[in-house]
């Protein structure tokens, strides 16, 4: 029944045996590692260029084919099309009446974004908890999770306005439907991840399962529950943008200014909002891969860099 | 029935370096602390693991059960522990406190050692401050002063288990359960571990019953070595260990500890074949 399990971390509670760390304290009572075990880290290429050159690398790349496409193919009665890259900071991003209304979206859209997040880590994490705990729950709540993700929001967004409305509430909705998933599956593949010794060891002592929850599977869930956060923050931000296309009652957010700018073939002003959109996106993204390994870095390999 | 217990004359603790006020207390009588009657396991699916098993140990008594994989052993001590119940016949225990060390040290790797060792005084809602001092005791006597702060994943197989060790040593338990504690480790640090844990037992003379697969290790630490047969897992053998304690890791090369550990070997083979 578990089978579509989006974590990036498999987190296996056993630690990994060899590190570095013990050859600097106290004599060893015995063998302490060396640091000659390589880890599987040394396997493939070293050092820090090796993985920050190539991004820039890819990164010129795209630049220098945008201004191939920019004044290359395009004539300048077409450039609209694809502005040169410059154009976009010095028309746009340099134009404080543009940057005031692309700020002011993007409040309400990150607003939207973070509340339904919020509400999405919450209730994802009390599913998963429920589930964990009796094997009927898990039975009979599992495949609604799976169904949830199957359901293309779009299909519903008609529904949801015809509900709640088309402000606010309804585009919140749509962020928590659209990154409600990860959060299930990935938690409760880490609640799950618990060994039976462990597991055993709890009960010996006659544990209630409260007390399991919160010392032994909770703790050990962390990773994958990060790992699911930082899937669910991205598709958080889809979430926000898609209900900004739909329900434009209210003030405009990111979607409904970017909208607003292909009607009136403001091209600049549209690339301006599309990168503010991407870039709010890394940065949420970012965020939580940050947070995960500020939380559980110590003892886990966080994915991610 | 069998023999009574080995002596534990050794020397005094202050010689043996362990002069831990926990461990000096007076040593009672040997009782009865655990006893199989008949005991049988058949899983559900319909294999079973043991049959028939009559054993019983003493306090003060470190039994060890020898014999092939999967032939029931680790299955005596999850009915020992509760963890499972037999299906057939009896089984009494005596005692309020056993310690479990696993065959992994099934340490938590977002704990300290120190809050490793703390854990189980935890879970028996121990007040903080005896929970730290008894903590602290046992991570001296299993020598992992100075790794307090370490995570799992910066220790050894060897010290990870010391910390399992240690972690059940914090409730003071009336008797251990061990299974296959050692079996992953390599050869030296095993032998190690074996000096200990034998050290362990000539001061706290708590009861124990070791699951292994090593005659050596049996024969070393134990007052008696039982061995068992193939599934059906039921008992061939004892074999009393009188050596005094505590015992030279040279003993291993003299000639009545090779003697007694061909004894065992040879009911083993044949039990097995």
């Amino acid at each position: 029944m578990t089978a579509t399990v989006t974590a990036a971390t498999a987190s296996s509670v056993a630690a990994n045996a060899a590190s570095p760390g013990a050859a600097a304290g106290p004599s060893a009572p015995d063998a302490a590692p060396t640091g000659g075990a390589t880890g599987p880290a040394k396997a493939r290429g070293t050092g820090k260029a090796f993985r920050i050159v190539p991004p820039f690398v890819v990164a010129g790349l795209i630049v220098a084919l945008w201004y191939l496409v920019s004044y290359g193919l395009l004539d300048a009665s077409r450039r609209f099309l694809l502005p040169p890259l410059h154009s976009i900071f010095t028309d746009a991003f340099m134009n404080a009446d543009t940057m005031g209304d692309i700020g002011l979206s993007l409040g309400r859209t990150a607003f939207v974004t973070l509340t339904g997040l919020a509400i999405a880590i919450v209730l994802g994490i009390a599913w998963a908890v429920a589930m964990s705990q009796a094997r009927w729950l898990e039975t009979s709540l599992f495949p609604y999770a799976v169904v949830l993700q199957c359901i293309p929001v779009l299909a519903l967004v008609p529904l949801i306005g015809f509900w709640f409305g088309f402000g606010y509430p309804a585009r919140i909705i749509v962020c928590i439907m659209i990154s409600l998933f990860p959060m299930v599956s990935n938690t409760l593949f880490g609640l799950q991840s618990v060994g039976k010794a462990e597991l055993e060891l709890f009960k010996l002592h006659g544990t209630r399962r409260a007390v399991i929850l919160k010392k032994l599977q909770f703790p050990a869930a962390l990773p994958a529950i990060f790992a699911g956060m930082r899937i669910s923050a991205g598709l958080s931000v889809v979430g926000a943008i898609v209900g900004d296309f739909f329900f434009r009652r209210g003030d405009p957010g990111l979607g409904a200014l970017i909208s607003t700018y292909q009607s009136r073939v403001q091209s600049v002003e549209l690339f301006a909002a599309i990168f503010t959109a991407a870039l709010f996106g890394v940065v949420i993204f970012m965020f939580f891969g940050w947070l995960g390994r500020r939380v559980v870095g110590k003892w886990h390999d966080f994915g991610g860099r | 029935m069998p023999a009574a217990p080995a002596g534990i004359a050794g020397p005094s603790l202050e010689e043996l370096g362990l002069t831990d006020p926990t461990i000096g207390r007076s040593i009672p009588p040997p009782r009865v602390i655990l006893r199989f009657t008949g005991t049988g396991m058949t899983f559900p699916g319909g294999t079973t693991a043991l049959e028939d098993v009559d054993l019983t140990i003493r306090s003060g008594e470190f039994v060890s059960v020898v014999g092939p994989s999967g032939c029931g052993k680790s299955t005596l001590l999850r009915i020992a522990s509760g963890l499972e119940e037999a299906t057939a016949g009896q089984t009494w225990l005596d005692i309020q406190r056993i310690g479990y060390v696993f065959q992994d040290a099934t340490l938590l790797p977002w704990r300290t050692v120190q809050e490793n060792v703390e854990l189980l005084a935890e879970l028996e809602h121990i007040p903080k401050a005896e929970r730290t001092r008894r903590a602290n005791e046992a991570i001296k006597l299993v020598g992992l002063e100075g790794f307090e702060g370490h995570l799992p994943k910066m220790l050894s197989g060897g010290m990870k288990m010391r910390t399992s060790l240690a972690r059940s040593l914090t409730l003071n338990p009336e008797l251990f359960l061990f299974d296959e504690p050692f079996g992953a480790l390599d050869e030296i640090t095993r032998e190690r571990l074996n000096d200990e844990l034998m050290r362990l037992f000539a001061a706290q003379h708590f009861g124990a019953l070791f699951i292994t697969h090593s005659v050596q290790e049996a024969v070393y630490l134990s007052t008696r070595v039982v061995v068992m047969s193939g599934r059906p897992g039921h008992i061939l053998d004892e074999f009393p260990v009188d050596f005094p304690y505590p015992r030279h890791p040279d003993m291993r090369f003299t000639g009545e500890f090779a003697e007694l550990s061909g004894k065992v070997s040879r009911a083993l083979r044949e039990g097995h074949s």
